[in-house]
């Protein structure tokens, strides 16, 4: 049992899945509002008050450039508070890891399912926005529906970073380091609010490198009806970004569970 | 007797300091058997080992006939593990807890669904089959995860502190239940640092202390071979005095502990005899239980 040894995956990560679901259908009517809401208000809120000072951008109006970056920023945040307090919660707190590990599941196997779980969370946030992009006729394009499988992709990003910390954590104040030092300065940096060419040279050059840069590059285009230039440079920086957040975290894990 | 449990000299250490230093048990088919000890002996990290969670410095391990670490996985799907800290989903009914750990077994949810009310029943939890954990008590918890770890019909049951923190009916429910597991066959494992708890259910045990086992036998063979059949307990505030000054000449051994004097003596007679002439002093007399040998061989210093 090398903690640095590759994942070995199997199907066992279903029913820890299904568990995760079971849990959220319960308070799904709750959780679905807050994906609808969300979107809705700051599309809304900032769409027309600031909108109304900036007639255009990029082309589009200020509503329709913000509509990307909110899918984008909406799977972000799902996926990031999924695997960094809700697994928490359950590896720490609750002691749902310990329980599941004595049955014929493996850490692999759970740390596997935690992130296609917390991947699961954002595609449901995505889809949310995206239907609330449609109800508001922000795009017509049928490329727009290319970002229901981004969302997964980018779900699949941000909970394996996620899970890199919620191993590290002694608890959860620890995961403020990660929203303000991370999560808070991706959304301003990543082309969300505004575009990137507003920043000074060297922030563009830190941008390129963020993972929810390549997401929103993805997702800006498509609404617009355009195929994204380098799509494929930036869905394999997103894959690449979860597997080696996967990796990272399962030997963390590893380490932390072996104690 | 098959051995579904058997390890040799197994070892583990944490940030250099050895945890278990050259355990070897061997479990038979059917037995009760009993892991004693002080806090920090080892117990659970034994029983860890014992479940392949973590891997061994040193040493041989079969579980269920399967090689361990190695295919820990394929023996684990047979067993069933009662953990010291309650680990149910507080989000789920109690029924809804059973089907969600079964399937973790690989088990079709019509299967684990057939054997619900079997198990229900065994937990006497049949009335409480839709409440939610929250709001079960602590001994409806214990019986729960009792159930659970029976839902894939295990050969082998882990109980690490069954019992911990339950008031006595709620003991003595779970100790009738873990009595018909082993008349159903079933082999248990289980640590306390209950000494009734072990001198009524387990066949056999094992007294560990500093990672390694420091005796091995039956309840009463244990008692017998390591202390004088009677004890004679005096207590009151003049009863270390009194030891000091008599208790050599009546007890061939005697520990004095607070303020009392623990005499161990194969014929109590004399003894009495001479007690009932002080009034002052109150008296136990009673047979030489698991506790002495535990304390006589583990020392009355705390370990914390």
């Amino acid at each position: 049992m090398n903690h640095f040894s590759l994942p070995r995956l199997s199907l066992r990560f279903i029913p820890i899945w299904r568990r995760h679901f079971l849990v959220w259908k319960k308070v799904a009517a709750t959780s679905i509002i807050g994906h609808l809401a969300d979107p809705i208000i700051y599309l809304l809120g900032l769409g027309y008050g600031l909108g109304s000072l900036l007639p255009e951008m990029g082309g589009t109006s200020y509503m329709v450039f913000l509509a990307a970056g909110t899918v984008c920023y909406s799977t972000m945040n799902s996926a990031s508070f999924e695997a960094l307090y809700s697994g928490f919660a359950r590896m720490h707190e609750q002691r749902t890891w310990e329980a599941i590990l004595n049955t014929p599941v493996t850490l692999d196997d759970v740390v596997l399912a935690e992130i296609l779980w917390a991947a699961s969370k954002s595609l449901m946030a995505g889809m949310a926005v995206i239907l609330v992009i449609w109800l508001l006729g922000l795009s017509h394009s049928p490329l727009s529906l290319w970002l229901i499988p981004l969302s997964l992709l980018a779900g699949l990003c941000f909970a394996s970073i996620g899970l890199i910390m919620t191993a590290l954590a002694p608890g959860y104040d620890f995961f403020m380091y990660y929203f303000t030092l991370v999560i808070t300065p991706m959304m301003l940096l990543c082309g969300v609010f505004f575009p990137v060419t507003q920043l000074p040279p060297l922030l563009q050059t830190v941008s390129a490198i963020l993972p929810l840069s390549h997401a929103v590059d993805i997702a800006r285009p498509l609404l617009n009806g355009a195929l994204p230039p380098g799509a494929t440079l930036h869905i394999a920086a997103l894959a690449g970004y979860a597997a080696a957040g996967f990796y990272v975290s399962l030997v963390l894990f590893r380490r932390r569970l072996s104690r | 007797m098959s051995a579904v449990i058997s390890a040799q000299n197994l070892r583990k250490s944490y940030a250099r300091q050895e945890v278990v230093s050259g355990v070897s048990i061997t479990i038979n088919k059917g037995e009760c058997f009993g892991l004693l000890g002080p806090n920090g002996a080892g117990k659970t990290t034994t029983l860890r080992l014992l479940l392949g969670l973590i891997a061994p410095d040193g040493g041989e391990l079969e579980l269920l006939g399967e090689p361990v670490p190695r295919h820990a996985r394929e023996a684990r799907l047979r067993v069933g593990v009662v953990p010291q800290m309650d680990n149910l989903d507080p989000d789920f009914t109690v029924a809804e807890n059973l089907l969600v750990y079964g399937r973790y077994f690989g088990m079709k949810d019509s299967e684990i669904e057939a054997r619900i009310p079997a198990l229900l029943e065994f937990a006497n939890l049949t009335h409480k089959k839709d409440a939610k954990i929250p709001t079960l008590s602590g001994g409806m918890k214990r019986r729960l995860t009792l159930a659970r770890a029976l839902v894939n019909d295990p050969e082998i049951i882990f109980l690490d502190e069954p019992t911990t923190g339950l008031d006595p009916q709620a003991r003595h429910l779970i100790w009738q239940r873990l009595r018909e597991l082993t008349q159903q066959g079933k082999t248990l494992l289980l640590t306390t640092h209950f000494m009734d708890e072990a001198e009524r259910l387990c066949h056999r045990l094992a007294i560990l202390d500093q990672g390694r086992i420091i005796s091995e036998g039956s309840p009463r063979a244990l008692i017998s071979q390591h202390i004088e059949p009677q004890v004679v307990e005096v207590f009151g505030e003049r009863a270390g005095q009194w030891a000091r000054e008599n208790a050599a000449h009546y007890a061939g051994r005697f520990e004095v502990s607070g303020e009392t004097a623990f005499c161990y003596v194969s014929d109590a007679q004399p003894l009495l005899a001479h007690l009932q002439g002080h009034g002052e002093l109150r008296y136990l007399h009673r047979p030489a239980n698991l506790e002495d040998v535990f304390l006589k061989l583990t020392g009355r210093e705390m370990r914390e």
